[in-house]
């Protein structure tokens, strides 16, 4: 075996790296050093997430490694990047939660799964082998099911987990069915050669629907697609913030990607034949469902579930474009998604650590008590809506964009669908704005409150993302360039 | 020659605007004023140096020979829209650009120095906010001398709508007064409406020439376009051969785009310049403070429409039936509008209608002006008329001012007799008023008497026509000048002290600008401002047949104004009974106000705008509360879904990837 091929894996390494210093210090390092644990993994990982972004690392061409089982591409490492971002935040965003009492003694083992979990989606978006891919997947996937139970001591949390672990181990026997029946069908499970299989000798229309039914059902659990979304809202609300952000956003995130791959490199081929409608018909339930649950939920972490439900469905819509357009509208998609929506959970995490309320009726008047507060959130929503000049609209426009280049009279359907949607959730996320805005004060109204240093300079992050952007023109340039279009 | 003086004429008004705008109201108002008078001093000493240098210099990149040129101080890329297409800011030098500054300048100064005793009070107590006063004064002649300096018809736009912005403000200085505020939003919404037009017209120009400069519009010369439009595909080098051969001669409706674009850009000039029908703001607009009617509403802004067309002549040459229209609205224009300031009361409305029928004057000229005859007369003399009438209706305005503020009423009824108490203003509006009347030497019989001979060149029934307004001119104007300072005498009212002359700031510009006045008439124009910049002689264009019949004209107006109006009696209001009809019909300005209130109430209004204002209320609206409701309902009916019981949530998931591949599988099938 060529030990060389490991250095395909630079960014694989580095995180394990990582994770191995977070570890050692967890375990060998005295108590006062202990104690420092969630800003010690914030720096590291700070640290290399900056070192990711130096060009040096990148590889000017796509580079496989273990007989094609792995591949890496400079897409593939900004994509890697932008999940590092996102990390980033959340890893802040963490730091006054994990030091509360009740989570100070295990929270090294928190950062640690956070970094195992990340490791797995890493694996996941540079898969070109179904067996690595479940591997990636099950790490990515088991080790959240701790996480989400991380606040064991609540009930809430305790049945998160149980029905995390359930649906995932369902939706893994559901996925590894599909991909017995893919195999069954082509003999392999190299996605290149799955696709010349059907390529080349055709293949049966009614297993192969099956199996991709399946596939996509499988994956419909990470990103939470109608009607593989049940978990998600009580999950989401169960979790301690922190996970579920992280479940909302980076989970969501990096499954997204793995997906538009596994579609296009190893089905793409018959993409008209077999799952083009199916996405159709997903997307516009994913959209739809996920708004009409959105717009009654008083309860902000869920509303939030909801939300990134929805916002799934618009993510997905990259897919449908094909593969170097529309994985340049899906990165940037998720990049903005990302700020947007961890500002949001920033905002809710940090009046629920500091008062605990969690209801919207808690919010009215907010903008009297907590105006900064107030207006990250509202950024957010303007953002998670789409309105202009920040960068949720711009994210919309370019996927909507990217959607419609394929021109069939289905696309500008679908894409029409997903405008209506829009509005409706204009509406829901406009309820929020109102009740910071507009709304009186009143006895429940959460009081004026001190957020902590690390809490405030992930909010910061988001804001300067949701607005700058929403600017800065160049990035998606640059993001249409590293994906080759 | 130095950019520099050209970037100082604008930057100097700009900066005023700014520093007294800003940091106004933290200095004295006297300061104040003295700031913003000295500012456009300073501005006035660079224009008349610039003006002075661009006309007697002789330096070669100003004269070629005989041949005036058109120079480009400097010219900034602003936008780029693609390659050939660039919207520029810059500063265009020619002699007309040339002329605008001494006008603007002149006017702009002694409307600044005439301000400082206007605005103020007779017991010395300034206006309230002085100084933003003086700041919208620097920003219009901001706008202004940036709209005559333009490189380019965008850039020009750009200032145009600044002029009228800064119009608007002015207008609308005393907010608090309903009947102003109702002035200044008149006065916008109707030029903004003529701008729509002027700004089509652009966009038609600059798709089909591909250029929106005005050297590379006009300087090629009527055969040069007319070249240029017919040019052969096979010799397109550049895009903007391009864009001609893919419409060689295009035609629309009827005209060619030329012509509609020429058309629609001087509707862009009759709203500034108040040619009928959309001449309905000016006289509303004199419920701003005098100064500002005098700088804005006489002198300078109303003419930028003439300055238009004068700017594009070329272009109109290549269109007769443009220029014709041109003429034809600047005949009726001017008749109307004479007809009209012949039964006014209010002084500044008399002005007012004066006014426009003195840019009709203008407009008629330009639309008369052909090369075959005397070489373009008529654009020499609207140019002329365009000087002249700056000078001297200023002073009528300014005069009228002073009349105003002694007397604290607008009615000539309220004034009478004022020719013992008020010398000063009394000598100076009467030259001003023997200026317009056209009365030889005044400064107004010469520009007056080129127009009249230029439409003589044109046709006989324009010049009988113009003559007759011209006559009409003469009779209103000393109508007015005989009831304000004659009449009857003077009645003091008890407590009020007499009337008397204004302080030095105020006579001060009355004194200068009828000297100005007086002699302005014998400047040799066609030395300096033709309409392709080669000088000529100008004696020997000057038809003296014309000249006396239009002199006999003038006194024939006089002398029928002074026999009714001289002293009191009874004839005025015998002449309105003969007449009842025609007489109600000018005081109401002929309705159009009301024409105008119906059109926009009951046709607009109820015919268009409540179907609409219907049509988003419930189809629009009921539409999205229909989704709204449908959307409420939806999300009541499916909330069973999420029970949360995991045992249900694996059979939805179960049961959806089971249909989503059956589905699938029998569509296939």
């Amino acid at each position: 075996m060529d030990y060389s091929q490991f250095l395909a894996m630079k960014q694989e390494i580095c995180l394990l790296v990582v994770f191995l210093l977070v570890f050692l210090n967890d375990i060998f390092m005295p108590k006062r050093v202990q104690a420092k644990i969630g800003v010690i993994t914030c720096v590291l990982f700070g640290v290399y997430t900056l070192l990711c972004f130096f060009p040096q690392l990148m590889p000017d061409d796509a580079e496989s490694a273990f007989s094609g089982m792995y591949e890496t591409s400079p897409a593939i490492i900004a994509i890697k990047n932008i999940l590092n971002v996102g990390v980033f935040i959340v890893l802040i965003q963490s730091l006054r939660w994990s030091s509360t009492d009740a989570q100070v003694i295990r929270r090294g083992e928190f950062y640690e799964l956070l970094l195992l979990t990340l490791f797995g989606m890493y694996l996941m978006i540079s898969a070109r082998h179904f067996l690595l891919f479940i591997i990636g997947l099950e790490t990515a996937s088991l080790p959240l099911a701790a996480m989400v139970a991380f606040d064991k001591n609540r009930y809430e949390s305790r049945e998160a987990a149980v029905k995390y672990i359930l649906t995932a181990v369902f939706s893994s026997a559901i996925f590894l069915m599909g991909i017995s029946y893919v195999y069954a069908l082509t003999g392999t499970l190299y996605f290149d050669q799955i696709a010349d299989v059907f390529n080349y000798y055709g293949t049966d229309a009614i297993l192969l629907s099956i199996a991709l039914a399946f596939v996509i059902a499988g994956m419909g659990f990470k990103l939470s697609l109608v009607p593989f979304h049940l978990w998600t809202a009580d999950v989401y609300q169960g979790a301690p913030t922190p996970v579920t952000s992280y479940l909302s956003v980076i989970s969501k995130g990096s499954a997204a990607f793995a997906f538009l791959v596994i579609l296009w490199q190893a089905f793409g081929t018959v993409y008209s034949q077999a799952w083009e409608w199916m996405l159709y018909a997903l997307i516009i339930l994913t959209i739809t469902v996920g708004n009409l649950f959105a717009i009654r939920q008083h309860n902000l972490k869920r509303f939030l579930a909801f939300s990134s439900v929805s916002q799934a469905g618009y993510i997905m819509l990259g897919i449908v474009s094909g593969e170097a357009m529309g994985l340049a509208a899906l990165m940037y998609y998720v990049l903005v998604y990302i700020f947007s929506n961890l500002a949001a959970f920033g905002v809710v995490g940090a009046i629920e650590n500091a008062t605990g309320k969690v209801s919207r009726d808690d919010y009215n008047g907010l903008y009297h008590t907590n105006p900064r507060l107030a207006f990250t959130m509202m950024l957010a929503m303007f953002s998670l809506a789409g309105i202009p000049p920040f960068a949720g609209f711009f994210s919309k426009f370019f996927i909507f964009t990217s959607a419609i280049s394929a021109g069939s009279v289905a696309l500008y359907v679908l894409v029409f669908i997903a405008l209506i949607n829009t509005i409706i959730s204009l509406y829901y996320y406009l309820l929020v704005v109102k009740a910071m805005f507009i709304k009186p004060v009143d006895d429940n109204t959460v009081p004026l409150m001190q957020s902590s240093c690390s809490e405030r300079v992930a909010l910061w992050i988001c804001v300067a993302g949701i607005i700058g952007l929403g600017i800065v023109s160049p990035v998606y340039d640059w993001l249409l360039q590293i994906c080759g279009c | 020659m130095e950019p520099l003086f050209p970037i100082l004429i604008l930057a100097i008004p700009l900066f005023m605007f700014l520093f007294l705008g800003l940091l106004g109201k933290y200095m004295s108002h006297k300061w104040a004023g003295i700031l913003g008078t000295a500012g456009m001093g300073v501005t006035l000493i660079l224009a008349y140096c610039t003006a002075f240098t661009y006309f007697f210099s002789g330096s070669p990149e100003f004269i070629d020979g005989t041949q005036r040129l058109q120079y480009v101080a400097f010219n900034v890329d602003w936008l780029q829209l693609y390659d050939q297409l660039v919207i520029r800011i810059g500063f265009l030098l020619d002699p007309i650009s040339a002329m605008m500054l001494v006008v603007i300048t002149t006017i702009s100064f002694m409307v600044h120095l005439y301000s400082n005793g206007y605005m103020r009070d007779h017991h010395g107590v300034w206006e309230k906010g002085f100084q933003r006063f003086y700041a919208f004064l620097s920003l219009f002649s901001f706008s202004m001398l940036g709209l005559v300096v333009a490189t380019n018809i965008f850039q020009m736009y750009i200032f145009w709508e600044l002029v009228g912005a800064s119009s608007y403000l002015l207008i609308g200085f005393y907010y608090t007064k309903p009947s102003a505020v109702s002035a200044s939003k008149k006065a916008f919404i109707v030029t903004r409406f003529a701008d729509l037009g002027f700004l089509i017209g652009i966009l038609i120009l600059s798709y089909y020439t591909g250029t929106f400069n005005f050297t590379d519009l006009t300087s090629v010369g009527v055969e040069g376009m007319t070249d240029v439009f017919k040019v052969d595909l096979s010799t397109a080098e550049s895009i903007k051969d391009l864009k001609f051969t893919a419409s060689a001669a295009p035609m629309f409706m009827g005209a060619s785009v030329l012509t509609w674009a020429l058309v629609l850009i001087f509707m862009g000039g009759m709203g500034k310049s108040a040619m009928m029908p959309l001449h309905i703001w000016l006289p509303d607009a004199m419920e701003g403070p005098t100064p500002v009617s005098a700088l804005i509403h006489a002198a300078t802004m109303v003419v930028a429409g003439v300055f238009l067309v004068a700017r594009l002549f070329p272009l109109y040459l290549m269109e007769p039936t443009s220029l014709t229209i041109v003429t034809v609205v600047g005949a009726i224009t001017a008749f109307y509008a004479a007809m009209v300031a012949c039964v006014q009361v209010d002084i500044k409305r008399v002005l007012a209608f004066s006014t426009i029928s003195q840019i009709a004057f203008m407009m008629v000229s330009l639309g008369v002006a052909s090369p075959d005859f005397h070489e373009g007369l008529g654009y020499m003399a609207s140019m002329f008329h365009l000087f002249t009438h700056a000078m001297f209706k200023a002073l009528l305005f300014l005069g009228a001012g002073a009349l105003i503020h002694a007397i604290g009423s607008n009615d000539y009824t309220d004034m009478h007799g004022l020719r013992k108490y008020m010398p000063v203003t009394h000598i100076t509006f009467l030259i001003g008023c023997l200026a317009i009347a056209g009365i030889i030497p005044f400064s107004g019989f010469f520009s007056k008497d080129e127009i009249l001979s230029s439409c003589l060149g044109n046709s006989t029934i324009t010049y009988l026509w113009m003559s007759m307004v011209a006559g009409l001119t003469a009779f209103y104007m000393f109508r007015l000048y005989y009831l304000i300072f004659w009449w009857k005498e003077h009645k003091v009212h008890e407590g009020h002290h007499a009337p008397h002359d204004q302080p030095w700031t105020m006579t001060l510009p009355l004194v200068i600008l009828a000297a100005v006045s007086c002699v302005a008439g014998f400047i040799p124009f066609g030395d300096f401002v033709t309409w392709n910049g080669e000088a000529y002689d100008f004696m020997a264009h000057f038809d003296w047949n014309v000249a006396t019949v239009s002199l006999c004209i003038a006194v024939l107006g006089i002398g029928l104004a002074t026999i009714m109006y001289r002293k009191e009696n009874p004839w005025p209001q015998r002449m309105r009974q003969l007449l009842p009809g025609l007489w109600r019909w000018c005081y109401h300005r002929f309705y159009f106000d009301e024409l105008y209130m119906f059109i926009t109430h009951k046709i607009i209004f109820g015919c268009v705008s409540r179907p609409i204002a219907w049509f988003d209320r419930h189809i629009i609206d009921g539409t999205m509360d229909g989704m709204a409701y449908v959307t409420n309902k939806a999300a009541y009916a499916i909330r069973g879904l999420q029970s949360g019981k995991v045992q249900l949530y694996v059979w939805v998931y179960l049961i959806g990837a089971l249909l989503l591949g059956v589905i699938t599988a029998v569509c296939l099938i």
